[in-house]
């Protein structure tokens, strides 16, 4: 039995990766056709969602554009100098032993009716399930002056990879005493604590390597993931280098001028000699082009199934998805890819999903050896994701130092682990 | 394990014809599929595959209980009642003795 590619008119052998690994592992024909679940995006969601369901005997293409994935989690640890950025790049090489069809190229429509996702270059994909796994698109229409070509002067780092090389290299290249300014996103947004992390370890960066220096972090809200965590750190280790300043305080950004090097407030004009702007985001483009976000820009789903609440048969994990309590977090969109696999062969199967329950845990790094912790556990109730009462929260606000020091421990554990179960 | 794991699955696949349909034996009790992103062989947190159902409820049940002292752990186990726990602790063990 071929698969969904082979079938494909336009597919061509050049874009066929997993293919000769793939027919190697094909199951035996059994005399009837396996159901073909394309998986678009080969981040935590979709290639723990693909390998989940070649694992569970579905005919699986993995749609990815990227030749290697670059890794969010500890992308901040690289841009403060902590970590090398070939630490971040997970290959492919393994999913495509998987069992699985891994397709190189960017989905660029999807036909809901015809049930066919299409390639740029002429291959149509033809599914029974479609898995959209998409990550966030930057917005680049929101915050007047910040636009595709102000990411050179005034990088976001907010997707993995060159960006975080830049904003790592202009720290490094910036004189003492200088000023660097961050600048943190209203919710929702992918990795929630991810700005504050990034604020608590450019402020060590500074702290030990440029005297004198200051960072000044804007932030669109009043509170923020692990703030009870955050803010006891930041006045115990970085007193004289980081300053908070919260929606309240005149936080959020109206306007930036790269060429100037100012971020603008309502009250207030900050000249940087490093701006890192996190700006507003979506779900990634192929969800909107498919009919499954909504106004807000994301995608409502099914809590069970993760199945698009706006297009049936397609299902919608990891940052793209409006989950409920569920944070956007690679944590979260592994635990998603693993339920949503499950719901689909089930559905394929002509089962009823049964109701799920997910956990996330996410790590973040105040300094090196110090390390913070939020958890939950989730059910679906009145249609959403909700928390399990009574489950879930952050670390201890009083815990000693050695308990910091594990849970650092952990977090580098747990980036293994990830990563080996989903890329290795 | 992964590849026991898949093994397991292809023989159920294989037995059953065409129909890639799965015994109940290989659905994860709800919570399940979420442990092993931080539970893995050679991981700080340690595997679950090849403990005992006992070991790994009666583990839940003291992080739950607060008499085990947990970094995280206790944040999670309150998110299960003794039966949920059970069934989870039944299914990593049925899945390490594969």
């Amino acid at each position: 039995m071929g698969g969904a590619a082979d079938r494909a008119p336009g597919a061509t052998r050049r874009s066929v990766l997993g293919g000769a690994a793939a027919s190697v592992l094909a199951r035996p024909a059994l005399g009837g056709a396996r159901p073909r679940v394309v998986v678009v995006g080969g981040g935590f969601g979709g290639a723990t969602a693909a390998r989940e369901l070649a694992r569970g005997g579905a005919d699986v293409t993995l749609v990815e554009a990227s030749e290697a994935y670059v890794s969010c989690p500890f992308s901040n640890a690289v841009i403060a100098g902590l970590r090398g950025i070939d630490a971040q790049v997970l290959g492919y090489d393994a999913l495509g032993r998987a069992g699985l069809r891994l397709v190189r190229g960017t989905a660029s429509g999807v036909d809901p009716a015809a049930r066919r996702v299409d390639l740029g270059d002429g291959t149509a994909l033809p599914y029974d399930r479609l898995v959209l796994s998409p990550g966030i698109d930057l917005r680049f229409d929101v915050l007047p002056g910040y636009d595709a070509d102000a990411v050179t002067a005034m990088p976001h780092a907010w997707r993995a990879g060159e960006q975080t090389v830049l904003l790592a290299r202009q720290l490094a290249a910036m004189p003492e005493g200088g000023t660097v300014v961050l600048s943190a996103p209203a919710n929702p947004y992918r990795c929630p604590p991810g700005p504050y992390e990034r604020a608590s370890l450019i402020a060590h960066f500074l702290k030990t390597r440029k005297p004198r220096a200051k960072l000044i972090l804007l932030d669109a809200k009043d509170s923020f993931s692990k703030q009870k965590l955050f803010e006891p750190a930041w006045a115990a280790l970085y007193p004289d280098v980081l300053e908070y300043v919260p929606l309240a305080s005149g936080g959020q950004v109206a306007a930036v001028d790269p060429a100037a090097m100012i971020v603008r407030t309502d009250f207030a004009d900050y000249k940087a000699d490093v701006a890192c702007i996190i700006p507003p985001q979506r779900a990634g483009r192929i969800a909107a082009r498919a009919g499954c976000a909504d106004r807000s820009g994301w995608c409502p789903i099914d809590p069970v199934t993760f199945e698009s609440r706006l297009v049936p048969g397609i299902h919608v994990i990891g940052d793209a998805a409006i989950a409920g309590a569920m944070p956007k977090s690679a944590f979260s969109a592994n635990a998603q890819g693993k339920v949503c696999a499950q719901a689909v062969l089930d559905l394929l199967d002509g089962r009823e999903p049964e109701s799920p329950r997910l956990i996330n845990t996410c790590y973040s790094l105040v300094a090196p050896g110090y390390g913070i912790s939020v958890a939950g556990v989730f059910r679906p109730t009145d249609g959403l994701l909700a928390d399990v009462p009574g489950a879930g929260g952050i670390s201890p606000p009083d815990a000693p130092a050695a308990v910091r020091a594990r849970e650092a421990a952990y977090a580098e554990s747990w980036y293994r682990t990830i990563t080996g179960a989903v890329f290795g | 394990m992964r590849a026991a794991h898949s093994a397991s699955l292809f023989a159920v696949v294989a037995a059953l014809g065409s129909v890639p349909a799965r015994s109940d034996a290989a659905r994860p009790p709800a919570g399940a599929s979420s442990c092993t992103g931080c539970h893995a062989a050679g991981a700080a947190m340690g595997a679950l595959d090849g403990r005992t159902e006992a070991e790994i409820a009666d583990a839940l049940a003291a992080f739950r209980s607060g008499a085990r002292p947990a970094t995280i752990m206790n944040r999670i186990a309150t998110g299960f009642d003794e039966r949920e726990s059970r069934a989870v602790a039944a299914w990593f063990a049925a899945r390490g003795a594969r």
